[in-house]
């Protein structure tokens, strides 16, 4: 984040301000991705006249960055129409999220005149056979490259997104080559979110311990690997006082239903604009205000943690596990891999001595596990 | 001297944050903000009215500033976003179609 985005996000967080909030306009998808928490039946979208007046409503609470995402957007009849009215009128920094397989050279055309931010482009692998096999499109790939290659004719910032799983892990270098030599930036995340409706099977997709362990060491990836692997300083008070992530303090989420969410990760129900202005649910939900009012020395486990004052734990993975005020086993995972050192979560999780007593009748010491192994 | 024209550029994002503007660039996303005077003088920017009477409306009218000094700044400002691209600046009335000005509608 720039120094003046930085300031600009404390100044909205002390106003408490939603600076950037996340839309998605449908949870349609022309792509049936395996790692996908989506149920992309359509339950009753907004309408584009709701959307326009949730946008207003948006615009006038102070949001700036709107991101724009699903589903696919591009499935929406009124997609530019919806997008014409956040630049043009509501002059929003709008980002995009999106397969890209509908864009062809006259979308790209006009996304580029409508002055969008960045558009991000799910890609899974520089080879069709891994990225259609995750999009279960065939041909996807090809389609979406050359939606990049007119965005970025068009002189837009094109960012190609990667989430890692067992199943494309091994070619995101070459990926990361191929986004260069185009002229784009790249991302990669590990995180998989389990599904809206609790189903947490998706989560076996994820990258094993030992390839997280490798991407955490790449240094083309981290920079400086000693650094980011190393362990979190001790925490103190002021850290304990932080705040856990920027939802429901500068930024949430809205479904294409109109629910409202602290963030995308984080489907804890707030309220819903079709029922109350945008600006109340940010101010007065009562949920908005308990993710609002948690410090990570409220938290359950964590504040123990050797990890506490350097964890990415997301409040949303989190709750999804159970506990908004508990761990995030996938974050725990990431400060192992990073460090070597269990967490307080997966020492909680050990199975105890006594346990093994109870199965091993003559169990010894050695049972036991070992310092710095996990259960 | 012929008079300048400003208009707000139709490619950034602008928002006004406590009545400092934001503004991202639509070139290269670059986050500039404006202090009130030049705040002032970018939501008053509608390509049609000149920049001398913006600053004798607008910005005379709210501080005590001499009108030759408050002109030359003014132009000197618009000069410094033109280069930005966050406005657009023109000897000759730039119309725009319901330019909006970052304000909440």
């Amino acid at each position: 984040m720039s120094g003046l985005l930085e300031e600009m996000t404390a100044k909205a967080l002390k106003l408490n301000i939603p600076l950037s909030v996340q839309l998605d306009l449908t949870y349609r998808c022309n792509e049936r991705c395996v790692h996908c928490y989506l149920d992309h039946e359509d339950h009753g979208e907004m309408s584009a006249a709701e959307i326009k007046g949730l946008l207003n409503e948006m615009a006038e609470a102070g949001v700036f960055i709107l991101t724009l995402s699903g589903g696919e957007i591009f499935l929406r009849k009124d997609f530019f129409e919806i997008l014409e009215y956040a630049r043009r009128k509501l002059t929003f920094c709008v980002k995009l999220k999106t397969n890209a397989i509908l864009i062809r050279e006259t979308e790209a055309a006009r996304i580029r005149d409508l002055g969008v931010e960045s558009v991000q482009i799910s890609i899974y692998s520089h080879r069709p056979e891994v990225h259609d096999a995750i999009t279960l499109v065939p041909g996807s790939l090809q389609r979406s490259l050359d939606a990049a290659r007119f965005l970025k004719s068009q002189g837009l910032r094109v960012i190609l997104a990667n989430v890692l799983m067992a199943q494309n892990f091994q070619d995101y270098p070459s990926l990361r080559a191929l986004a260069a030599e185009m002229g784009l930036e790249s991302t990669i995340d590990p995180t998989i979110t389990p599904m809206m409706d609790g189903d947490r099977s998706v989560l076996n997709l994820g990258i094993h311990r030992d390839a997280l362990r490798q991407v955490f060491r790449d240094s083309s990836l981290v920079g400086n690997v000693e650094e980011f692997c190393a362990v979190a300083p001790e925490a103190d008070e002021n850290s304990l006082e932080a705040l856990p992530c920027s939802a429901s303090h500068t930024t949430c989420y809205v479904s294409p239903y109109g629910d409202v969410f602290p963030c995308v990760q984080f489907p804890l129900p707030t309220g819903n604009v079709r029922k109350q202005r945008f600006i109340d649910i940010w101010r007065h939900s009562k949920q908005m205000n308990e993710v609002r009012s948690i410090r990570l020395k409220d938290l359950t486990t964590c504040p123990s943690c050797t990890h506490v004052s350097q964890c990415s734990r997301c409040p949303g993975l989190a709750y999804l596990e159970g506990n908004m005020r508990g761990p995030s086993s996938q974050d725990c995972e990431r400060s192992f891999a990073k460090t070597g050192i269990p967490s307080a979560n997966m020492l909680a999780k050990r199975p105890s001595a006594g346990n093994l007593v109870q199965i091993r009748l003559h169990s010894s010491s050695a049972c036991a596990p070992a310092p710095g192994a996990i259960a | 001297m012929s008079r300048l024209y400003v208009a707000r550029s139709p490619r950034v994002a602008a928002r006004s944050l406590d009545g400092e503007m934001m503004i991202m660039s639509g070139r290269d996303s670059t986050l500039f903000t404006l202090n009130r005077t030049a705040t002032i003088l970018w939501q008053a920017a509608d390509g049609i009215t000149p920049l001398d009477e913006i600053v004798r409306l607008r910005i005379c009218a709210e501080f005590d500033v001499e009108p030759a000094a408050a002109l030359a700044d003014a132009e000197q400002l618009s000069r410094d976003l033109a280069s930005h691209e966050i406005l657009q600046v023109s000897d000759k009335p730039i119309p725009q179609p319901g330019a909006p000005s970052g304000e909440a509608p």
